[in-house]
Order: C-alpha cells, then sequence, then structure tokens
C-alpha cells in the first residue's frame, strides 16, 4: 500500500526549501552566510533545491579571518564556480587595517570574535536585511530557543526576550529601519541528520572532514593544526596523527578528532557512536558555560 | 572511495550504497511537553535524550560540575535542557526551546513550553507545530487545574494525540490505584472537548520507569514505555489528504519554464489533476509536478514542489491553486479564536497586518465575541477586548478576500497570525472557526 508519509530527512528538507523560499520573498536584500563548513554546505545544496530550476536569487558571504584552512576556500571557489553563484568576501583583517577591530593578544590570537565585527559591517555595508545561517539549535544550549527568522535589533544584537512568538510555518519577516534578521532553515536539523543528507544528496564536501594525516599539537585537550597562525608553546612539537575535522572554524581554535573515517559510512558510524558534541571540539565555547550565549548577543550566530 | 572532482581539496562520496540505509526508513514526529516547574519534566526531558544517547559525555560533565556547585544530590537532568544563563539563575524556563533525539524508527522534535499561567502564548506556540503533547501530572497531586488548562490548550491546537504521563510514581508506591484515580478525573473533563486518541502511562522520569524501558515496578501497566508510545503512535492520517491546497509562494521562470513553487498544504495533487486559482478563479490542468530531484507524478503534504499547468495563468505570490473538486471558502469576513501574545491588548476597531498561508492583507478587528475562561472551558462574554495570554473569539474584516479552511479541516490554510501595523510584532495567533 501506498503511504503518504514523507521520510525525517525529506520533511527536514522541505521545511527549509519552505523558508529559502519565504525569504527570497519576504526580503529584499538577502544573503547566505556561507564558511564551507558541512552545516553551510548543506544549507547551499537546500538553496539550490529551492529555486531550481532558476537560479539561486542572493549572494553568498563569507567572512575571512585570514585563518581559514584552504580546502575551505578551494571548496567555496569551486561552488561559487560550477553553480554561478555571486560571492562577497568579508575580511577580517580588513576590519583591523581599518582599526574597527582590534587583534587578541597573546601567542596565539583567535580571530573568533572579531567575526562578529567583520559580519556586522559586511551585512552593513551590502545592507543585508535577511542572512541565512547554518545554525542548528542541536548544536548549543543557547541556540535552543533560536528562531528560524530570527530578529535582531539596529546593533545587530539578539534578545532572548524580544523574540516574536513562530507559529505553525507562518514566519514574520517585518522589520523597522535598521533592524534585520537571521535566518536558520536547518535549526531542526541534527549532527546526523546533517551526515545522513549528505550520504542521500551525495553531497561533495573539503577533504578535511575525511581521515587524513596532519601536523597535530595536543593543547588543552584540542588537537590543533600546524598552520602559520600557530605558535608552539615550550616543550610543546608536532606529530603527525591520522586525524578528520567533525567542524570547521579557524585553524586557530578548531580541534580535531583522531579518527580513520575515511568514507561517509565510517563517518556516519562515528557520529553515531560519539560521545562528545562537535562543539566540544572548539575552543571558542570553552572559554565560560554561557560562552555561546554571551557571543549571541553581541551579534555572532 | 570516491570521485574527486578533479581537485584534492574537495570529495564528493558516490558510492552511498556503503552507507546503512536505514535511516531512509525513519519518518518524524514533533511533540510538546506541558506541565508546571514542578511536575518534573526537564527531568523527563533530560531523561529521554539520556537515555537516547542524545545526550554527550561534555554536556553531562557541564551538567555534573553545575549540579555540585548548586549543591544538588544527584546529577541534575533538568540542568540539561535550562538554557539560557538568565533562567539557570532563576531556575525556571522563560520560553518555547526545542531539542532533539532520534532512534531508528523515529526523529523527535519536542518543544518544551513552560508551565506558567502567563506563557500561555509559549504553550501555544509549542503546540501549533506539534502531532502530539505529553500533559505531565504529578502523581501525588493528580489532576490540577493547569492540567486541564494544558490539555485544552492541545486540543485547541487540534493536537490529536495526548499522552498523560503520571510522574513521580515512586513517590506513591507505584500505586495501580492513584494511577486510575488520575484517569478517572481525567476523562471525566477530557471526554467533554473531544481528543480522539488520549493515552495514560505511569511513570518517575527521575529513576527511569516506563521512559524508555518497561518497569518491573509497574506489572499492572502493560501498554508499554513512553518512548514505545512515541515510536509507535500513528500520525499519517493527521495531514489532511482530501482537499487538495497548494499556495504560490514564488513563481519560478528560467528561459521558457514557468512554475509555480509552494508546498502542498492539503490533499494529494497528481498531474492531471483540474485545478482553480483564487482569487482569479480560472481553471487548469496541472501538467507537471517538478523537483530538482526530478518530474513526480504526485506530491503531498508538507512536500515543497514546483507545478507547471497546462494554461499560462498570471498567477502571483499568495494565490491559492486548490483541486476543483474540494474548494476552499473565498471570504472577506471570518471568525476565528485567537490567542492573544503582546502587551498591547487587543480592542474592538483594532487595524492589523493579516498573514496566512504566502498571503498578507489589511484587517479589521470588528468584535470581539467572546472570552474563553481556559480554566473551565466556558465561553464568557466581555467587553474589554483581549489582553496578553487571553483566548477569544474574534470577528475579522479583511481589505480583499482569501481562499481558506477551517483550522478543524487543515491547520496549514485555517491558521493566521495578526502583526502589529507599528512595531511588526507577532501579536496573535489565529485558528479560523
Amino acid at each position: 500500500m501506498q503511504t503518504h508519509t514523507l521520510t525525517h530527512l525529506k520533511q527536514l528538507e522541505s521545511e527549509a526549501i519552505y523558508i529559502f523560499r519565504e525569504v527570497a520573498e519576504q526580503f529584499e536584500r538577502p544573503a547566505m552566510l556561507f564558511s564551507g563548513g558541512k552545516d553551510s554546505i548543506v544549507m547551499l545544496h537546500l538553496a539550490i533545491k529551492a529555486f531550481w530550476p532558476g537560479k539561486v536569487p542572493f549572494p553568498l558571504i563569507h567572512i575571512d579571518t585570514g585563518h581559514n584552512f584552504p580546502e575551505a576556500i578551494d571548496y567555496r571557489d569551486w561552488m561559487v564556480k560550477e553553480y554561478d553563484l555571486d560571492l562577497i568576501v568579508g575580511s577580517v583583517q580588513g576590519s583591523i587595517d581599518k582599526g574597527t577591530a582590534v587583534e587578541e593578544r597573546g601567542v596565539n590570537p583567535s580571530r573568533n570574535g572579531l567575526q562578529a565585527i567583520t559580519l556586522l559591517e559586511t551585512l552593513e555595508e551590502y545592507k543585508v536585511d535577511a542572512a541565512f545561517g547554518g545554525g542548528r539549535r542541536d548544536e548549543e544550549k543557547a541556540r535552543a530557543k533560536e528562531r528560524f527568522f530570527s530578529h535582531r535589533d539596529e546593533f545587530g544584537q539578539w534578545n532572548p526576550k524580544n523574540q516574536r512568538p513562530e507559529l505553525w510555518t507562518l514566519y514574520n519577516g517585518h522589520y523597522n529601519e535598521d533592524e534585520h534578521f537571521r535566518i536558520f532553515p536547518i535549526s531542526n536539523w541534527t549532527e546526523m541528520d546533517v551526515w545522513q543528507y549528505i550520504a542521500q544528496e551525495k553531497i561533495a564536501l573539503p577533504s578535511i572532514y575525511f581521515a587524513h594525516k596532519r601536523k597535530i599539537v595536543e593543547r588543552n585537550g584540542i588537537l590543533l593544526a600546524e598552520s602559520p597562525w600557530n605558535t608552539l608553546l615550550k616543550n610543546e612539537e608536532y606529530e603527525e596523527r591520522l586525524i578528520r575535522y567533525r567542524t570547521l572554524g579557524d585553524m586557530t581554535c578548531t580541534g580535531a578528532v583522531m579518527s580513520d573515517a575515511d568514507n561517509l559510512s565510517g563517518i556516519i558510524q562515528e557520529v553515531a557512536s560519539s560521545r562528545v558534541t562537535e562543539r566540544g571540539n572548539r575552543s571558542d565555547d570553552k572559554r565560560s558555560e554561557a560562552a555561546m550565549e554571551e557571543r549571541k548577543l553581541q551579534g555572532y550566530f | 572511495m570516491s570521485e574527486v572532482l578533479n581537485h584534492p581539496s574537495i570529495i564528493r562520496e558516490e558510492s552511498a550504497a556503503a552507507v546503512d540505509q536505514s535511516y531512509l526508513n525513519m519518518d518524524l514526529l514533533r511533540f510538546t511537553t506541558a506541565g508546571s516547574v514542578d511536575d518534573g519534566k526537564s527531568t523527563l526531558i533530560g531523561r529521554l535524550m539520556y537515555d537516547t544517547k542524545a545526550i554527550f559525555e561534555d554536556q553531562l560533565e557541564a551538567i555534573e560540575k553545575s549540579s555540585q556547585s548548586r549543591g544538588d544530590e544527584n546529577v541534575n537532568l533538568a540542568l540539561l535542557t535550562d538554557g539560557l544563563k538568565a533562567e539557570r539563575e532563576q531556575g525556571i524556563t522563560i520560553d518555547v526551546a526545542y531539542r532533539y533525539f532520534a532512534t531508528p524508527k523515529r526523529k523527535f522534535i519536542i518543544a518544551d513550553t513552560p508551565g506558567h499561567i502567563q506563557y500561555t502564548r509559549n504553550m501555544v506556540t509549542g503546540a501549533s507545530t506539534a502531532n502530539l503533547a505529553i500533559i505531565l501530572v504529578d502523581a501525588r497531586n493528580g489532576v490540577v487545574e493547569q492540567t486541564k488548562r494544558h490539555t485544552f490548550i492541545a486540543s485547541l491546537l487540534k493536537i490529536k494525540h495526548i499522552v498523560v504521563a503520571v510522574n513521580k510514581m515512586d513517590l506513591v508506591d507505584y500505586s495501580e490505584e492513584q494511577f486510575n484515580k488520575i484517569k478517572t478525573d481525567f476523562l471525566a473533563f477530557s471526554d467533554k472537548i473531544g481528543i480522539e486518541d488520549i493515552r495514560f502511562i505511569p511513570i518517575s522520569a527521575l529513576k527511569g520507569d516506563n521512559v524508555v524501558d518497561d518497569s518491573t515496578q509497574t506489572p499492572w501497566y502493560t501498554d508499554g514505555s513512553l518512548l514505545s508510545n512515541l515510536e509507535k503512535v500513528e500520525i499519517d492520517q493527521d495531514l489532511d489528504l482530501d482537499n487538495g491546497r497548494f499556495p504560490v509562494q514564488r513563481i519560478i521562470e528560467n528561459n521558457d519554464f514557468k512554475g509555480f513553487a509552494g508546498r502542498v498544504d492539503g490533499g494529494i495533487l497528481k498531474v492531471g489533476d483540474e485545478v482553480v486559482a483564487y482569487p482569479s478563479k480560472e481553471t487548469s490542468v496541472i501538467k507537471t509536478i517538478e523537483t530538482m530531484d526530478g518530474k513526480i507524478e504526485e506530491a503531498f503534504p508538507p512536500m515543497s514542489v514546483v507545478v507547471t499547468l497546462k494554461d499560462d495563468l498570471q498567477l502571483k505570490r499568495g494565490d491559492m491553486i486548490a483541486k476543483a473538486d474540494n474548494k476552499p471558502s473565498e471570504v472577506e469576513t471570518l471568525k476565528a479564536t485567537v490567542c492573544w501574545m503582546n502587551q498591547k491588548g487587543l480592542s474592538v476597531g483594532g487595524k492589523y497586518l493579516l498573514k496566512h498561508t504566502t498571503t498578507e492583507v489589511n484587517a479589521t478587528v470588528t468584535a470581539v465575541i467572546d472570552k474563553l475562561d481556559i480554566n473551565t472551558m466556558n465561553h464568557i462574554s466581555t467587553d474589554t477586548g483581549l489582553q496578553m495570554n487571553e483566548i477569544g473569539v474574534v470577528e475579522i474584516q479583511l481589505s480583499s478576500a482569501i481562499a481558506l479552511d477551517s483550522y478543524k479541516t487543515n491547520r496549514a490554510t485555517g491558521s493566521l497570525i495578526l502583526i502589529d501595523l507599528d512595531t511588526n510584532e507577532t501579536v496573535a495567533a489565529g485558528m479560523v472557526k
């Protein structure tokens, strides 16, 4: 007997497509934040589906910290060419040179906090009124209450007490002058959903998600890759290990995991049996228990 | 292992057959949880997530630390779900939070809503997308006013499946008698509001009885654990598969191609179906149903697709394509049950923007017919409009006609929101009578 039930992935896909189309219609200048990470890759794939056979009707914005994995940049450039997309690059170095952002002091300065500054500057420069992000509610406690349409005030700040109720799928994108929205089409996806969808849709990924050998130093329980921005501390040295990445951020703060999963099957098994959250490998969240909430209030995703 | 796209940095794996594909048989259940602060709701959610491995070691470590510093005796599973710093400090939940877990059969999305009286709007929000509601009852206290209130809101939002989780059974010695009394009390009032599927489950969220696994403490209970009920409840008949509805979301054009993008909100659309478009009432026939993955023969809720028609109709966003055999109502005035969600109350004569499916029209509230007492479920007359967290029946005049169904028939084409013209805030949730 034929049933009229969709699998969970089909339902999540349909929900995201619905949101992309709503935003394209409700806003004047949407743009998609694209990091080259798997969540933004899945998001882009969904956007391409939403507007097919038409073209994606908004540009991608990449906030370039200058501390990227080169594989992520290669991937970004390949996608842009392959799907005839428009790309805007916002440079953290540019904000530093202008004096609007100040580099952290210390041996291994992270530019994570500075991203928010460049992001807000870029959104303002292009008058973006709706910025898509690949945030998922399962990632972190502060994100569990995030809306699909997340309202930001004129300072780009998120106020948990001033969010509009989201009823059914009636998304209200009306805003006052100088306000804008962040849009999270894959809010309801978990890490496992993302990987299952990548397998189902045969989506291409940056190679760093698959197991490979890399020079690594272990610091505070986090495996950091060798990079021009990472200075070894006393008694530290790089060792070659078989690793892969579960999330993709800056080379200065994204930790690798020891893994021999060099294909999707292996990765999905690993995710299924994993006992630490993805963000457990991000040193930016470890600074305090409420770290994410505080950074969100400041305009970070 | 993979097709490398002539680029060392990019990998596309084509051999997806090598991946265990059992997830292709999983579906999705959205449920909401309601209960008062002390009913153990957060502990229950923590328990479901912990026992289904949706909680990770680092999260557990973080709450172990917090539990210790608070002086809690056991690891406080409730801390897993209390998201924001402000709430953790105050020890209460102040907004709808969404949680996720999965079993091999289903993915679950929990809309976790706080139970305080002032947060009716949160429960309405959480219930609006839910297939099922879990109502928590403290076994010691039985059915209280809040239980009735939560059940009533769930029924108002047309949630078809209710699970009454009688919690803290360990504190009443797993008494069958107490459980049966609660069941009788509950049915005495729920019979009046007509919910099709109600299940009662004796649990202890703290000890884990009947949450994931069947408990040995309740040999008199044989209808399965909470999780097995959540896995088994059938929801595929809950959507409206009879009345074909396709609100136009966007026009997609590309060279010679012109199609209407949207989500099927009702019925099963098939190639060759006769359709009528609103508001123009022009008729045509579905020529193709398209997706990026290929053409399909039929589409059903909640699929997002692109529909092409045999005739070149000049449709725009907000128009509704309906199957000609079962037409929607086209109205300029309507009655709706609304839940008021804003500090600034509703007064008769108030003007708003009304959002319904993909359309927006100007609207005036011409009358507040009555107000609902959500404790007694009685309709009471009012001449004061509606305040925040109040529910009532109103009459609305629209600036132009829209095509809709009653909320009872279709939750997607029978629901609306009102938007304040000055602040742009969503001020009300409405269900068409």
